[in-house]
């Protein structure tokens, strides 16, 4: 204790340039391993299909970054790929930061998207000025709702939102199969499928695809980061992540916290629906497909939970899944192996005391400090 | 009972039980067999549970097994052929299909196993990575292998068939044709439950695993091997969920479709909560959930509106969806019901580290 | 033990320390927190490994890995906090790692039993073997580590801080048992300990370490307590505060007849009524687990009463939430400073603002102002002396009495009508020990109302005025400080006055009975 001068002068603040190194290292070197591990898996894959080449994985992730960054068309479409997965990653990350795992965005994302097509599809006919903002709520607010009950169901009852939002996410498939053969359905198509949207339909710029949405997400990083650490409501987040009980004791409400954060989590995610509904499908069927609950879980991982991190991550991921088309074509590799190369990075995230073992470096760890809540409260009452 | 399905309301209630007890019988086959995946991926929740590890990565371990133990029974079918060798017309392609649904969530669960003991990592985080990893890969080698291959498959295994005189019997008929009208490993699921109930609460293991799961300290200051008794719980856990998997592909279906685990992993944690941790609970409910899942067929097979004109006529308007949904709403109402009067191992998700900074 | 030497990042724990220890002796480790003790004794039990010197038995060096090797030498621990198994039985916990077995697979409980049974027996107890260990009191508890030892007929027994939890009457019992193996069974026992009376009590041979050192070793007969307090701290140490006297004034908190459930729902507060005034510290004695979290968690807007009423200068706050007791004016130290005083993760400057960080001048409207935060925290730090290298460290990098000292900042440095003190002082050096206490005294003279709740006899008869005692749930008695009687109050904390003493500490079966 008497060294305190001392210590005071190795822990100067470091530059910002020796943060940021410190904190990305590691993520970095996740992804170079993934791609590694994809690469040597697409060798492998060779065996099986015949086609033995030593050079296959350089050509795949050839056409992979032709796919993404090749064009101005492939740079657009990595940046709107990259959209859902914003939003859902923040979906995932905020709930990290309330110490929640949020492995529900799948389904708050097909509420809203569900929500926004059969909303829109009823105010086609409005003024876009009302369309527009009538069915982008829709969608945001049915998320938030799908958010809102394993918030309720962990506060109030204790069950961990690990396996309900699982729960919800199949629900939610099955409630849109529903509604989507019965009650939304639109007649005149020789599928079950939405209506029209009419000027539902968000804008695009310039004629290309970036949507209106596109601008929606990228706009709500910066609010989201102000939100949680320049606002009380963030310290209170922040704080019922890090240690609910001290929460708790220093007069917050957990309990509220909790509900309130899954609740803007759905809402993210259904923003994420609504935006890929209205900006660039324009109407849902019945078996509409995503993968956006596990990649916004890889990019909230890989981002670190931060807004920045999650911005950076879904571009990674959303090049890899928009550039994965031309590699099918080009090269005849599933566009499955992007799944593998997301798993093969989070394994070296998880894995990240060996990573930094192995280079060397004293980063720290590379998972948002709040997962120890979401295991801690695994099993427990409720907050 | 008949006397009180006038009675508005109640008497739909009333009709209701009537019509659930009505078809029990018929479908409690159907809900053994349903629930022996469930019932297996909650034995593979309790080991890891037990000794202190939370493993939401079932749902993969299962998908996972599934995949590699119809891939291995079918590559063998192809490259071998073979007549029946044993009972429930077992085939060597079953046989070494099962055993590489084993191997393969034997080494999901080294894995899971080498992050969360080993390295201390977030054992949440551990599992969802088996996970992703696991919908990925077989997607991945899905689309590879299996799709252009349309005929690949070495069949299931069947049932066995009790004698008719013992089926006609009353009451204990239906209850023997529950459980043994079964494929081989939807039977050795009844074996393994018991099996597991009496070492956890009798065996040298059990105490070892139990005093692991609660107090990993305490269990190493008299000597017990922490971190080498977790990783054996772990991966006999990972043979379950193995087993698991291979029911889906080799005894309940014959064929393997993308995410065909449908979230029963996840149902099988429940299992687990719901039976506060004990083999022959968790058995009790994943029965309950593989009941509501059966539910549907019931419906299906054999509509209420006959017997039950007023229940009919409600149950008609509910749409068929709901019923297939109809085990997820009731994992949640179980999950929120149930969790806050039954306590986990106090050392769940905490990763044990030996030496600690002590004064 | 000879030139054991163990570093831990920033800290040398043990600095080439020589211990030796004769057969059938008791011989103490005297040590202030934090000054290396337990570190010690965990090297010798395998659960640390030391970075150079060795350990020999009987004059040949040996190695020690884990917990394993020191079993099958006879080396036994009791440690500070139990290891025990709440869940598991009394006989599980002992057979747990040396199990008898029936047959390859199934344990002979039978047997172990008969065995459990007959250990109590030559040591005077009345064992249950299928008692439920976590339903246990503190001091049965204790008495089933011992009995886990014996069970492994040790050579070599180490106490870690035994009596911390313990009544006079629970430690005198457990000294007898003690003398009992060292003259019975030759056994060697180590006996861990920071209290100087008790130490020159039962030790032989007193073994004194400062910061990781030995810096002396003393014989009972040739040293004072003064002497030793001297050699552990290093300096000059007032054995106590000057409290003065107490001009105590009206009644700020009033508890009446209040009564509270536990997480699971049982009644753990069974009525209980007191109150605390103006300018007095009232003192809550008790072993652990008598219903003291509880009763504190209720006046601090933490848990909920089923019945009775708490209020403050008069009004009825029962219901109300942390919050609206922290604007009464309410402070609260909490026992638990990791799990409730602090967010180690977050920086210093947000645990001094964690509950009123949404008002004024912290916050305008939703908008937190990070300026008047850490103009805040630099003055709360030079106020409070904590030793920081800056306001923006993370409070988990703090050492222990500078992390309470964070938290005794962010309670006391404002207008207090009532400070709660819940095991203020636990597990800190003498240094903070004596700033904490100074603070307590200081307000008290100011005019605040102090409840202070300690499992530490000692402490509560140092600073209370009053003492109440707290048993079962059940407040068997307030004393006042001035006249009360040590043994009185132990006895008291023991038995509640029911029972006789012996009843209590022999009879497993007396304490597993509720109170009627």
């Amino acid at each position: 204790m008497s060294g305190a001068p001392a210590a005071s002068a190795v822990r100067r603040p470091r530059s910002l340039l020796a943060r940021l190194v410190s904190l990305s290292i590691v993520p970095l070197a996740a992804v170079l391993g993934g791609l590694f591990v994809g690469g040597v898996i697409i060798f492998v894959s060779g065996f099986a299909t015949g086609e033995v080449d030593p050079l296959l994985p350089f050509a795949a992730y050839g056409s992979l970054l032709q796919g993404a960054f090749g064009s101005v068309r492939g740079v657009l479409f990595t940046i709107v790929t990259a959209t859902p997965l914003i939003l859902g990653g923040m979906a995932v990350g905020l709930g990290f930061k309330a110490g929640l795992f949020n492995i529900g965005a799948q389904g708050q994302f097909l509420m809203g998207a569900m929500a926004s097509a059969g909303v829109g599809a009823a105010v086609a006919g409005a003024p876009p000025l009302v369309a527009i903002p009538v069915a982008v709520a829709a969608g945001a607010l049915l998320g938030a709702a799908w958010g809102f009950i394993p918030g309720a169901l962990k506060a109030w009852t204790g069950a961990h939102e690990v396996v309900t939002t699982i729960m919800l996410n199949f629900i939610a498939g099955a409630l849109i199969g529903y509604l989507i053969t019965g009650p939304l359905e639109a007649p005149g198509f020789s599928f079950s499928r939405t209506g029209p949207l009419g000027n539902a339909e968000l804008p695009t710029l310039f004629g290309s695809t970036v949507h209106l949405g596109v601008l929606i997400a990228f706009g709500l990083v910066p609010i989201i980061w102000w939100l949680l650490w320049r606002t009380t409501i963030g310290f209170e987040i922040r704080t019922v992540g890090a240690n609910p009980d001290a929460a708790r004791y220093a007069g917050m409400r957990p309990a509220l916290i909790t509900i309130l954060t899954m609740s803007l989590c759905g809402l993210l995610a259904g923003l994420a629906g609504a935006g890929q509904i209205l900006g660039i499908s324009h109407f849902m069927n019945a078996s509409y497909g995503t993968s956006i609950g596990f990649d916004s879980i890889s990019v909230a991982l890989l981002g670190r939970a931060h807004p920045v991190g999650i911005t950076l991550a879904a571009l990674l991921f959303g090049a890899m899944r928009a550039g994965s088309g031309l590699m099918q074509i080009q090269a005849d590799i599933p566009v499955e192996i992007i799944d593998v190369i997301q798993a093969t990075i989070l394994l070296f995230l998880a894995a990240d005391v060996l990573v930094r073992r192995i280079l060397r470096v004293r980063a720290p760890s590379a998972g948002p400090e709040e997962l120890q809540t979401v295991t801690k409260t695994y099993g427990q009452g409720a907050v | 009972m008949e006397a009180l399905y006038g009675i508005p309301v109640l008497g739909v209630l009333f009709q209701f039980l009537g019509y659930v007890i009505d078809v029990t019988p018929g479908i409690a086959p159907i809900v053994v067999g349903l629930a022996a995946p469930i019932a297996l991926g909650a034995l593979c929740g309790v080991m890891n549970e037990r000794s202190g590890v939370v493993n939401i990565g079932i749902e993969g371990m299962m998908l996972a097994a599934a995949f590699a133990g119809f891939l291995a029974a079918g590559l063998w079918q192809q490259a071998f052929g073979g007549a029946e060798i044993g009972p429930w017309g077992a085939t060597p392609a079953l046989v070494v299909g099962v055993l590489a649904a084993i191997a393969v969530a034997v080494l999901l669960s080294v894995l899971h196993a080498w992050l969360c003991v080993t390295l201390a990592a977030d054992q949440i985080i551990s599992g969802t990575i088996i996970n992703i990893a696991a919908l990925g890969l077989t997607g991945y080698l899905n689309r590879l292998l299996i799709s252009p291959n349309p005929r690949l498959g070495a069949g299931t295994f069947s049932s066995f068939n009790l004698p008719r005189e013992v089926e006609d019997f009353p009451v204990v008929g239906w209850i023997l044709d529950m459980f043994l009208s079964q494929g081989p490993i939807a039977m050795s699921v009844i074996v393994l439950v018991v099996v597991l109930q009496i070492l956890l609460f009798r065996s040298r293991w059990g105490l070892r695993t139990r005093a692991v799961g609660e107090h990993p300290r305490a269990a190493d200051t008299v000597g017990i091997n922490v971190i080498g008794l977790r990783y054996r719980n772990v991966i006999v856990g990972g043979v379950f969920a193995g087993l698991a998997g291979a029911y889906l592909t080799l005894e309940g279906t014959g064929s393997f479709q993308n995410g065909m685990t449908a979230g029963r992993g996840f149902i099988a944690l429940a299992a687990v909560i719901f039976g506060r941790w004990t083999p022959i609970g968790a058995w009790a409910g994943a029965l309950l959930f593989a009941f509501s899942g059966a539910f549907g067929q019931a419906v299906r097979i054999r509509p209420p509106g006959a017997d039950y004109p007023d229940l009919g006529a409600v149950m008609g308007a509910i749409p068929t969806q709901v019923y297939g949904a109809l085990p997820y709403i009731m994992t949640i109402v179980i999950l929120a019901g149930v969790v806050g009067r039954s306590i986990a191992p106090a050392a769940v998700g905490k990763p044990y580290t030996k030496e600690s900074k002590a004064g | 033990m000879r030139g054991i030497t163990k570093r831990y990042p920033g800290v040398v724990a043990n600095d080439h320390i020589d211990l030796q220890v004769r057969r059938g002796e008791i011989h103490a480790l005297l040590g202030e927190n934090g000054a290396g003790k337990s570190t010690l004794m965990n090297i010798l039990y395998g659960l640390a490994e030391p970075d150079e010197g060795e350990i020999l038995l009987d004059g040949a060096p040996v190695t020690i890995h884990g917990p394993v090797d020191a079993i099958r030498r006879g080396i036994s621990m009791v440690h500070q906090h139990f290891m025990l198994v709440p869940v598991l039985s009394v006989a599980e916990n002992i057979l747990l790692g040396d199990e008898r077995m029936a047959n390859p697979i199934f344990l002979d409980r039978a047997g172990a039993h008969v065995r459990i049974r007959e250990l109590g027996r030559q040591f005077g107890f009345i064992v249950d073997p299928e008692a439920r260990v976590g339903s246990l009191s503190v001091g049965w508890q204790q008495r089933v580590e011992i009995l886990k030892a014996l069970y492994r007929s040790a050579q070599i027994l180490v106490l870690d801080e035994p009596t911390a939890v313990l009544t006079p009457q629970e430690t005198r019992e457990i000294f007898n048992v003690l003398r009992q193996l060292t003259t019975e069974l030759r056994t060697s026992i180590i006996f861990i300990s920071h209290k100087l009376n008790e130490v020159l009590e039962i030790a032989d041979r007193i073994t004194v370490i400062r910061r990781g050192r030995v810096v002396g070793t003393r014989l009972p007969g040739e040293t004072t307590e003064e002497d030793l307090a001297e050699l552990m701290v290093g300096r000059d140490v007032e054995l106590s505060v000057d409290r003065g006297e107490s001009s105590p004034g009206d009644a700020v908190l009033a508890v009446e007849d209040v009564r509270v459930a536990d997480d699971r729902g049982h009644e753990v507060v069974h009525g209980v009524t007191f109150d605390v005034r103006a300018g007095e510290i009232f003192g809550i004695a008790g072993v652990a687990g008598n219903g003291q979290d509880e009763l504190v968690e209720a006046i601090t807007g933490l848990r909920r009463v089923t019945s009775g009423r708490i209020s403050l200068q008069g009004r009825h706050v029962s219901g109300a939430s942390p919050r609206q007791l922290h604007q009464a004016g309410v402070g609260f130290v909490p026992a638990d400073r990791h799990r409730y005083g602090l967010v180690l993760s977050f920086p210093i400057t947000d645990n001094l603002v964690l509950n009123d960080y949404y008002g004024p001048p912290y916050a305008r409207g939703l908008v937190r102002d990070d300026d008047a935060i850490l103009e805040h925290a630099n003055a709360a730090i030079a106020e409070y002396d904590v030793r920081t290298p800056s306001a923006t460290v993370p409070a988990g990098t703090l050492s222990g009495g500078n992390q309470q000292k964070c938290v005794v900042a962010r309670e006391l440095d404002r207008d207090l009508r009532l400070l709660v003190l819940d095991q203020p002082t636990r597990g800190l050096d003498v240094g903070s020990i004596e700033f904490i206490h100074r603070q307590a005294v200081d307000r008290r003279n100011d005019g605040t109302a102090i409840l202070l709740v300690s499992a530490e006899l000692d402490e509560v008869l140092e600073l209370a005025d009053r003492i109440g005692v707290l048993y079962r749930g059940e407040m068997v008695a307030v004393l006042d400080a001035r006249t009360a009687d040590r043994e009185e109050i132990g006895l008291l904390m023991a038995t509640g006055g029911k029972l006789s003493v012996d009843e209590a500490t022999r009879d497993m079966r007396v304490d597993l009975e509720s109170p009627a």
